[in-house]
């Protein structure tokens, strides 16, 4: 019973890992990049949902719809000005000017917020209003789970669900799929590719918005560094599942969620995150594309 | 202008009276006009002068040795260079500063030397991806599945089929693109291409690779698709019984400069074109 509740804990840990994991995978498949900034845009959300509850009042879900939209329109905008001036320009320098807008977004946080960390109100709360905690309970109480767990599993699997539907069943999907296998055959084919990255940065950062929300309703608290080690964590689980594909990023987070959870239970909690990523270096030893991902010889 | 001819059952026939190509528009008021156009690389000057215009249901050549600058042409067209000189005029309508998804919907669609297609994709979805900018939903209705998206896409459905029948391919609708033989990628390459609703029609060594029987069905089909589609088609080509037997005007290029233009017959026996490809008598 234990190790079940050890699992489902991963489980759930882990369906945030795979949401943050889908931004990145989305934007390396399409615009061939990896956005460090992308854990830095978690935080940002998570900041804007506390400040819409604590400030303005607003109900959590209410906090989190405005958090997408702000880091929906961030996202936008970053890719607008740092990225598209480089569309030409070495994968390297594209790398680090994403670490350079990671750092950017932490300390402009930093001088907004303030170093200090934020309680911040779980979207569900831990207790009702009897004071009872907020869980359901199987097996006789053997085995409780919070709400907030399934909810961020349940969230986890709708928005899997709907990304794959819109990108293998609508046109801008498919323009999506076109770009990320061949932008100048998709540009000559009427595709729009500007545009069509931009949406992807914007969907890679509503998603990183709801994962803000929920990953600092498990931590309870926000500092501008928080989004930073769920964010390579996140980024290991997309490699791990295979950069680029989404249902990777999927199996890679939920994987790593669970490996995380059991580590601390078992082995160690300070060794948890050393024993991660060294199932990561395993697994790449073994299989260099990933899980799921696909082998693509370089083209000479 | 010389005799038109199509190709059927094997030989040129000649076109019969009621002309297949309409009278009305051809040589008229051209689909393409270029003046002047050029572009340099740094101090190498690629393509220099290129003086064209194509009727709208033309099939024009473009011909020349290796590294004369022929793909350099077309990626200038549909604009994935920005020419240094000169102007391009597609339907009367000047494309300067345009881009190559603009270029697109402005009717210029292409096909490619190397094979560009969606290789992860369905046969069915390549095309429809060249359907992209006709079907219009927007993303809510697409991830809801409205009713409008489930009637577009049956229309898209549709249409992709319709267009693969043109090489009897809609039997492939559902497999890989990157699995299908060599013909058959650079026959759904044309399609994918058609999709787009073209007025102009780019063919990037259409025939490269194919045996002989091969290229004499595709002759047939690109002729069928003017035909159908009544549309221009451009092609550069180094398989010259097809060249000789389809294009209407063949244009030749040599150093990024037009050292020729006009009908088979005058390319044939033109002095300069001999010298280019065979070099001088001693």
């Amino acid at each position: 019973m234990e190790f079940l509740s050890y699992l489902i804990s991963g489980i759930s840990l882990g369906s945030v890992y795979a949401i943050i994991a889908l931004g990145y995978t989305m934007v390396y498949g399409i615009a061939k990049m990896l956005n460090f900034a992308h854990g830095d845009v978690i935080m940002v959300g998570g900041y804007v949902s506390f400040c819409a509850v604590s400030y303005l009042g607003l109900p959590g879900w209410l906090s989190v719809v405005l958090a997408m939209a702000v880091c929906t329109a961030l996202g936008v905008v970053i890719e607008g000005l740092a990225y598209k001036p480089l569309r030409q320009a070495t994968s390297l320098a594209v790398l680090i000017t994403a670490i350079g807008v990671s750092y950017f977004l932490q300390n402009a946080a930093q001088l907004i917020w303030g170093a200090s960390p934020k309680g911040y109100t779980p979207l569900i709360p831990t207790t009702n209003a009897q004071g009872e905690p907020n869980t359901l309970r199987l097996f006789g109480g053997q085995l409780s789970i919070s709400y907030i767990s399934l909810f961020t599993m349940g969230a986890c699997i709708v928005i899997m669900v709907l990304l794959t539907l819109f990108t293998n069943r609508t046109k801008l999907g498919k323009a999506m799929r076109a770009c990320s296998e061949d932008k100048g055959a998709a540009q000559l084919m009427g595709i729009n590719v500007n545009a069509t990255i931009s949406l992807t940065f914007a969907i890679g950062s509503a998603l990183a918005a709801v994962a803000g929300g929920l990953l600092c309703s498990f931590t309870t608290s926000l500092m501008p560094t928080t989004g930073s080690m769920p964010g390579i964590k996140a980024f290991t689980a997309a490699v791990f599942g295979g950069i680029g594909s989404i249902p990777g990023a999927f199996l890679g987070g939920i994987l790593l969620g669970v490996i995380e959870s059991l580590a601390k239970a078992y082995i160690s909690t300070q060794l948890a995150n050393a024993i991660l990523f060294a199932v990561l270096i395993i697994v790449l030893l073994v299989k260099p594309s990933g899980l799921l991902g696909k082998y693509v010889p370089e083209k000479v | 202008m010389a005799e038109k001819k199509v190709f059927e059952k094997g030989k040129m026939v000649p076109v019969p009276s009621v002309s297949i190509i309409p009278e009305r528009d051809l040589g008229k008021t051209p689909i393409l006009e270029c003046s002047h156009l050029g572009i340099d690389f740094g101090g190498l000057t690629a393509v220099n002068e290129f003086n064209i215009t194509v009727g709208r249901t033309e099939i024009a050549g473009l011909i020349g040795p290796n590294g004369a600058g022929k793909t350099t042409v077309f990626n200038l067209l549909t604009k994935v260079y920005q020419p240094t000189r000169g102007t391009i005029l597609l339907d009367g309508i000047d494309t300067h500063g345009k881009n190559p998804a603009q270029i697109n919907r402005m009717g210029i669609a292409r096909t490619f030397q190397n094979i560009r297609l969606f290789n992860n994709l369905s046969v069915e979805d390549n095309v429809k991806i060249g359907l992209h900018n006709q079907e219009k939903y927007s993303m809510v209705s697409g991830i809801l599945r409205l009713p409008k998206y489930w009637r577009q896409e049956k229309a898209a459905h549709q249409r992709a089929l319709e267009l693969l029948s043109i090489f009897d391919m809609q039997h492939m609708a559902n497999y890989q693109a990157g699995s299908l033989p060599y013909g058959a990628q650079r026959r759904l390459e044309i399609v994918r291409a058609l999709a787009t609703n073209p007025s102009l029609l780019l063919l990037d060594e259409p025939a490269a690779g194919m045996n002989p029987s091969e290229t004499a069905e595709l002759m047939e089909n690109i002729v069928k698709i003017r035909d159908t589609f009544q549309i221009a088609i451009m092609l550069i080509e180094h398989d010259m019984s097809l060249v000789m037997g389809i294009c209407e005007g063949i244009c030749v290029l040599n150093f990024g400069q037009i050292i020729a233009k006009g009908t088979a017959e005058e390319i044939q026996s033109n002095p300069t074109v001999i010298e280019a490809y065979l070099g001088k008598q001693q």
